[in-house]
């Protein structure tokens, strides 16, 4: 039994998304779109020095639930959370200084693109150990019962991420605690550069799985933004009314390959074709279309969110790199990293 | 003063600041309603009740990321693993996110939390639920490491895990859960980072740790008796912050250093200690350091094994009577 959440038939009325957010989400899913981007030119420029995992293909599930989210909410991610962290509001610049290892970064170059974190819009942090913030989500779900906040925490990760311990201890610890958290797989097809499916006992890998926690089994569309919203809503409503977790997998797809050193040769021909044919980007500009959002409002958009791409990457890139005594910082809470006396 | 067992004491430290802060909620295994598989926690989930005192499931990674992530949204959690070898089905949990997080993050997320574990031999369970690894937690950055030897110590040195601002790992002993000690009354509160010179003597400095701490005060006594050597008895008490300086202070002194740690051979904290102790105090030293260690082995199960194993008073006494003859 698997609920299949689609766009609704469209109406001029604008049904229930309505226009302001509409426009946001648009602004969103290329400002993601656009930086994800400019991340790709800057590797080619040697200007990133790391890894990075992109979420092209993806921007929907990210804006979908950040749409839906309260400044006061958590977003945890994973290391392709590049996208994630910018849809909580973190600054382009300090992403895109933090990939390239500025000090205008979001944690001063001290994190890197695998860890971009934004505590004060709610992004408690990128991990880069699959699985391990599944259980560390829980715990800021249960922080927000405890202290009777209505908060809900939004945890998203990968497919590949169902087949490791920490997803089934999270899922039974959330279900038996009750905790206000969302669980978001975003099935991208491939576990890095294995297709899910040859590694993976059942055909959706976190639909699949929910019944075994007394879960609902939810699959959307995640290359559609509305339906992510839609669906995003209902669980944060449940989450927020004490009535537990929920278990989401989004259906989408990675542009790109699984880090920038993968040219994804793995992938069968005419695939990415046909997904680009689903691109979430270009199907939500033809839905505002369809819906009679003016030419010009959305090219305004457009031009309005490349110039602050611009704008950001000059920033970055006119950051210094990180004062080195940054190294022996923040171990501890007082700042510092002594040991011994 | 009160005589408490260490395992009543544990329990009274974390009742105090249950009492004294509503953010310090405490969850584990068997924690709550049965008080723990140690007992050390009998009493709280009664006194405090089901919403702070919380039984998990049998899921360490979920127990540890539970704690993490609401430390780093305003509780102070309390996890107890109930074995420290179980650390190893949570390591990822304490080694890479705890202790790494509020570095990574450029100090915007604070992780005020204590896991507390019963660590250590003489029970005769094996090699899987035996272990002394207070090293593996001391070689991680970012993690505060203690490993209290009474009951007065367990409490206070509890207390001020819960108050520091960072993660602090309490080993608490199992072979000392059933020792009893004098504790102060009224409230408890020690001070990570810092050693206790237990006894006086200016022949030879013994630093020693948890369960080989009183070994190393009865080897003590008998050296004194039986050989008339002096020893001054340190009690590490805290790995990380390490009080180097009343260590070294002592070594100044005695011109000799003994190290006991039910560690195994290699990596032990013992050899922290002398690596430190021979580059800073090398011209104050009369004879090289001496290490008593657990050998490099698994814990074998047989109480007639498992006590050859480990550092006893008689091979304390032994080594270093022959070293300082």
């Amino acid at each position: 039994m698997t609920t299949l959440e689609q766009a609704r038939p469209l109406s001029a009325a604008d049904d229930d998304i309505g226009r302001e957010k509409r426009l946001r989400m648009y602004r969103m899913l290329l400002e993601l779109r656009l930086c994800e981007k400019r991340a790709y030119d800057l590797f080619l420029q040697n200007l990133v020095k790391g890894t990075s995992h992109l979420s092209l293909g993806q921007e929907a599930v990210a804006a979908g639930f950040a749409l839906g989210m309260r400044r006061d909410d958590y977003t945890f991610c994973t290391y392709r959370g590049h996208a994630h962290t910018l849809a909580r509001g973190a600054a382009m610049a300090g992403v895109l200084g933090e990939l390239m290892g500025r000090a205008c970064g979001v944690t001063a170059g001290k994190g890197g693109s695998m860890h971009l974190t934004s505590v004060e819009h709610g992004a408690m942090g990128s991990y880069a150990i699959i699985g391990a913030h599944l259980p560390v989500a829980c715990g800021a779900a249960w922080s927000a019962q405890y202290r009777g906040t209505d908060q809900v925490t939004v945890c998203f990760f990968g497919d590949g991420t169902t087949n490791i311990g920490a997803f089934h201890e999270a899922l039974n610890f959330a279900v038996v605690w009750k905790l206000p958290v969302v669980f978001v797989c975003e099935n991208n097809l491939y576990m890095e550069y294995t297709p899910i499916g040859t590694v993976t006992a059942v055909a959706h890998p976190a639909a699949d799985r929910a019944s075994a926690y007394g879960l609902d089994p939810v699959i959307v569309d995640g290359n559609d933004a509305d339906a992510v919203f839609r669906v995003a809503a209902k669980a944060f409503e449940r989450a927020r009314a004490g009535e537990g977790p929920a278990l989401i997998e989004a259906k989408t797809y990675r542009h790109s390959g699984h880090s920038r050193a993968d040219p994804a040769k793995y992938r069968p021909q005419g695939e990415l074709e046909q997904w680009l044919q689903r691109d979430p980007v270009n199907l939500y500009r033809e839905r505002l279309v369809t819906l009679g959002y003016p030419e010009l409002d959305l090219r305004s958009i457009e031009q309005d969110t490349a110039r602050r791409v611009d704008e950001a990457t000059q920033s970055a890139k006119a950051s210094p790199t990180p004062a080195l005594d940054l190294i022996h910082k923040d171990v501890w809470a007082n700042g510092g990293s002594a040991w011994r006396n | 003063m009160a005589e408490l067992t260490y395992r009543d004491a544990v329990a009274a430290g974390i009742a105090q600041e249950m009492e004294r802060d509503e953010r310090v909620v405490l969850l584990g295994e068997d924690i709550g309603a049965a008080g723990g598989v140690f007992k050390a926690t009998v009493g709280l989930f009664e006194r405090f009740g089901p919403r702070r005192v919380r039984d998990t499931p049998i899921s360490e990674q979920a127990i540890i990321g539970a704690a993490m992530g609401a430390a780093m949204t305003g509780l102070r959690p309390i996890a107890e693993i109930m074995f420290s070898d179980f650390f190893g089905v949570c390591w990822d949990m304490i080694a890479n996110e705890i202790a790494k997080t509020r570095y990574m993050t450029n100090g915007q997320v604070a992780l005020p939390l204590v896991i507390r574990t019963a660590n250590g031999a003489g029970s005769r369970f094996g090699a899987q639920h035996s272990q002394s690894v207070e090293n593996w937690a001391m070689a991680v950055p970012g993690l505060k490491v203690v490993a209290p030897s009474s009951p007065a110590d367990v409490k206070g040195l509890i207390a001020a895990a819960v108050r520091d601002p960072d993660p602090v790992i309490v080993f608490e002993h199992k072979s000392l859960y059933s020792v009893k000690g004098e504790v102060p009354d009224g409230e408890a509160l020690d001070a990570l980072g810092a050693a206790k010179v237990l006894r006086t003597g200016k022949d030879c400095t013994i630093a020693a740790l948890a369960l080989m701490v009183p070994r190393a005060m009865e080897a003590a006594e008998r050296l004194q008796a039986e050989h008339g050597i002096e020893c001054e008895v340190i009690d590490v008490r805290s790995l990380v912050p390490l009080d180097t300086r009343t260590i070294m202070g002592s070594v100044v002194k005695t011109a000799r250093l003994f190290t006991v740690e039910e560690n195994p051979r290699l990596c032990g904290w013992g050899a922290e200690v002398a690596s430190l102790v021979a580059e800073e105090c090398f011209w104050d030293l009369d004879a090289p350091i001496v290490r008593i260690t657990t050998p490099h082995v698994p814990l074998p199960a047989a109480d007639s094994l498992e006590d050859a194993t480990i550092p006893s008073v008689e091979r304390i006494v032994d080594t270093v009577q022959r070293a300082m003859g």
